[in-house]
């Protein structure tokens, strides 16, 4: 008997194997789909007692309440554009969270490696410490440190010679700011992005056709070409901005304006100078002050009446440090008590992990490796930043992209501490219209197109970095 | 011809390297002129941080803030006339712990010699009702242990004990009508034993459901394996705080109106388990992925059912292997109770909160805050210190690594 006539057409069809998986399946999807369809009727019952059909088309609709960061938003924008505000704040929030966290956990990270014995110990303190305490606390006692312990305005404290301001309003930091002469230097800008590529191409086309040694250099020439080309636009800029002849001081209102009209008083059509310097010279001494949007200046207290000003351009980029005028600060970068208290408890919180992380991942580059770079010749520095860092850098990535994943979905802790990031305004908008499912979907959307956005990018580094096998 | 053999070199023992402070200093602080700087930086600022410190700890702090709101910190708004059944709770708990070191062993061992400690220690630290209740949690550890020892060695006995346990804590706590308890409301839960709770409920309920989810995601039914990715991916992409505030928020919304609208206590914890779950889940795959095919192929050969294998072959080491990742998901579990806080509960941190803005506190000057922040993290800091030791001990017991 052939033995395919024993096996066929008897197998009852409960004892199939095939079969049985099909039916497995399929009563797996049948009891999800009722689950469901169970879950959704309920809910559409619910909504309908309540008065509240299920759409899209509240997002609109004016939204009525007003944001306090970000970009300038007003009540009477749609609801669809506050949350695109909220996109944008935890995208700050996260982005800069990511930089900062990233610098603070590699070095911490090589500190807890340091041979000397202070440093390291300081280190595992630090990791210990911040990575056994949820962040949830960092961030209310943060935000709770600033805004109860920190003292007003006026009398708070500030340090590094005056570029960092603090009080319960929040930080104050010297920040590089744009003034008004900022478009002349645009076109260097540009001749300087562009000189820069060529000289990366033209590197890399020469080395891959000429002289392979070259093309490691590839990049610092563009990036030497590009700053010089930067600097130089700068000063230029700076020297060569015109001021227009007819600008005169209103000694009144202490304004910079431009007399179109030659009769020496300012009228209602004469704008405002901004970005120039006035020196004023008098016997007491030399003060310097720069003009606003507005083109008003501020002179520091205890200025005599002035003689003599010279008006000067202001450099088209410039440091702006902060000081204390009316009831907020003025200049610099400015972070609220929120902000301010959100990025820290995130920047200190992940650099715990991440410096475990780099930790980690230098240790499991093998001893070998540091030897055999010692026995070339090679410093200790060099050892570190050329053998071992970067075979190190192919463990450390993977489990980083998931330390900037949770860093981005921790910025929804936001809500905690009063910063409006894209859940809390989704909140605010679901408390407002009671649209429960459509807050579902914009949550769901949002945070996963993110989260697959930075693992695909850095999935993309990764890729690059990773061994090359055959 | 003659070969000359030198006779091989004596082996000699490693150069004795005297030890003494200098020698110490030298290699540790002062290896060269730029670790010299640098540790001469560290001390100085560490002394002019360690200094001013210290001062305010002893001197400056309102340490009262904290005494003071103690009951508030342990049980919340637990009404005080019924104080005596967490406590009574407490001490069952430790005879449970005690009679499981007995028959277990090693690790029960050491988590009761723990236990017993704090409990002699904080009945030292405390006065009259609270030292009560943490003496009588030490006597009943050591009276379990003695049962367990000499009386009741089977462990059946402690494992029913411990099944039993949740829904005596729960209704130990809500209370039952009708009988001596009275109902205590879920709102009145609080501080650290609400913190506690939430954790143990949330690990014990997330675990299975995870388990099934990774199980899931191995199948090789394909509907079975999409829906369990697209659970865990979906689950994972988002923040726990919005899955706490969807149900919070949407829970009463998917339930009949007939219902009623379910406690607050309960959509946390439903929202945390799901959540944690699909945590669960990626890292029990991880396990399964790492035993190798011949495993799988060797109790299929046997004749065990998928169930068998999984029961006896598969799962021990699958989950053997990912211990330090699963303790390391309850450690990150415990410190997310926290977020309970922003739905609106009372929990430690939420307790915490509640203190800093007492009015007693608010008008002394700077307010309590980095007092109350100090002794929350504390707390914190404590139970997750003795969970990853608690993980070391069990990959020792079981031998990770070593078989």
């Amino acid at each position: 008997m052939p033995p395919s006539s024993l096996t066929s057409a008897r197998i009852p069809f409960y004892r199939n194997v095939r079969v049985l998986t099909w039916l497995v399946q399929l009563l797996f999807a049948l009891g999800l789909a009722v689950f469901v369809w169970l879950l959704l009727s309920t809910m559409l019952e619910n909504l309908r007692k309540q008065g509240i059909p299920i759409s899209f088309a509240f997002l609109t609709q004016a939204a009525g309440f007003g944001i306090a960061e970000g970009l300038a938003f007003h009540p009477s924008q749609s609801y669809l554009t506050a949350f695109g505000v909220g996109i944008l704040n935890t995208l700050r929030a996260a982005g800069i969270g990511i930089v900062l966290a990233t610098l603070l956990g590699i070095a911490i990270g090589v500190a807890r490696l340091s041979r000397n014995w202070l440093l390291e110990r300081l280190a595992t303190l630090y990791v210990e410490t911040f990575r056994n305490v949820p962040l949830l606390l960092w961030l209310v006692f943060t935000y709770a440190a600033i805004r109860e312990t920190l003292p007003r305005l006026r009398e708070g404290p500030s340090l590094l010679w005056g570029t960092v301001l603090l009080s319960n309003r929040g930080v104050a930091l010297a920040w590089p700011e744009l003034s008004a002469t900022f478009p002349a230097l645009r076109p260097w800008l540009l001749l300087a992005l562009g000189l820069g590529l060529s000289t990366w191409l033209w590197r890399r086309y020469r080395a891959q056709h000429y002289h392979p040694p070259a093309r490691a250099r590839a990049l610092g020439w563009a990036c030497a070409v590009s700053l010089l080309v930067s600097c130089s636009g700068f000063l230029w800029t700076w020297w060569t901005a015109p001021l227009p002849l007819e600008t005169r001081v209103d000694l009144e209102d202490n304004t910079v304006f431009v007399d179109r009209n030659r009769n020496g008083t300012r009228e209602e059509d004469e704008p405002g100078l901004p970005g120039v310097q006035v020196t004023l010279t008098t016997p007491q001494g030399r003060w310097v002050a720069q003009t606003a949007e507005d083109g008003t200046f501020t002179l520091p207290e205890g200025v005599p009446s002035p003689p003599t000003f010279t008006l000067t351009p202001m450099p088209p980029v410039f440091w702006s440090v902060p000081r204390i005028q009316g009831f907020n600060y003025r200049g610099g970068l400015v972070l609220s008590p929120e902000f301010a208290a959100l990025l820290c408890g995130l920047v200190i919180y992940t650099a715990s992990f991440i410096a475990e992380i780099v930790r980690a991942g230098v240790l499991a580059v093998p001893t070998g490796q540091r030897e055999a770079a010692r026995a070339l010749g090679l410093s200790e520095r060099q050892t570190f930043t050329l053998v071992i860092f970067p075979q190190a850098l192919r463990v450390i990535i993977p489990p980083l992209i998931n330390q900037y994943l949770n860093l981005t979905k921790n910025s929804s802790l936001a809500i905690a501490v009063g910063y409006p990031d894209l859940f809390s305004i989704a909140l605010t908008i679901n408390n407002q219209t009671g649209q429960a499912i459509p807050f579902v979907v914009m949550i769901m959307l949002a945070y996963l197109s993110m989260s697959l956005l930075t693992s695909w990018l850095l999935n993309m580094v990764n890729r690059r970095l990773a061994l090359q096998t055959r | 011809m003659s070969m000359v053999t030198k006779p091989p070199a004596p082996i000699l023992p490693p150069p004795q390297v005297p030890r003494s402070l200098i020698r110490w200093l030298h290699t540790h602080l002062f290896s060269s002129w730029w670790n010299a700087v640098l540790s001469l930086a560290l001390a100085l600022g560490l002394a002019g941080i360690v200094q001013p410190a210290w001062h305010w700890l002893v001197t400056v702090a309102h340490w009262q803030a904290i005494t003071v709101n103690l009951r508030l910190f342990t049980v919340g708004l637990y009404p005080s006339e019924q104080l005596w059944r967490p406590g009574a709770l407490l001490i069952l708990l430790a005879f449970l712990c005690g009679g499981s070191a007995a028959v277990y062993g090693d690790l029960m061992w050491r988590v009761s010699r723990t236990l017993l400690l704090g409990c002699i220690f904080l009945a030292c630290l405390l006065t009259a009702p609270a030292q009560l209740i943490m003496g009588g949690a030490a006597l009943a550890l050591l009276a379990g242990y003695a049962l367990g020892r000499y009386r009741c060695p089977h462990r059946w006995g402690w494992q029913l004990g411990w099944c039993l346990s949740l829904p005596v804590v729960l209704l130990g706590l809500g209370g039952v009508e009708g009988t001596g308890l009275v109902s205590v409301s879920s709102t009145q839960w609080g501080g650290l034993l609400l913190t506690l709770l939430l954790a143990a409920v949330g690990i014990v309920a997330s675990f299975p459901l995870g388990l099934l989810l990774a199980l899931g995601r191995q199948s090789t039914l394909p509907v079975i394996r999409w829906s369990a990715i697209a659970y865990i991916e979906l689950v994972r992409g988002v923040p726990l705080i919005s899955v706490l505030m969807m149900f919070a928020v949407l829970l009463p919304l998917f339930l009949p109106a007939s219902w009623g609208r379910p406690n607050m206590l309960l959509r946390i914890l439903v929202g945390m388990t799901l959540f944690t779950a699909a945590y669960i889940a990626e890292n029990v795959r991880g396990g399964l992925q790492a035993i190798p095919r011949g495993q799988y192929e060797a109790a299929t050969a046997l004749g065990l059912t998928w169930l068998q294998s999984m029961r006896h072959i598969i799962l021990p080491q699958a989950l053997r292997a990912v211990i330090p990742a699963l303790v390391g998901q309850c450690i990150s579990l415990f410190k997310d109770t926290s977020l309970a806080t922003i739905i609106g509960s009372l929990e430690l941190l939420g307790i915490a909160k509640t203190v800093i803005e007492q009015a007693d506190w608010k008008s002394v000057t700077g307010g309590v805050v980095f007092e109350v922040f100090i002794f929350t993290a504390l707390i914190y800091g404590v139970f997750t210190y003795s969970m990853s030791r608690l993980s070391r001990r069990l990959e020792h017991v079981l031998g990770v690594g070593t078989r």
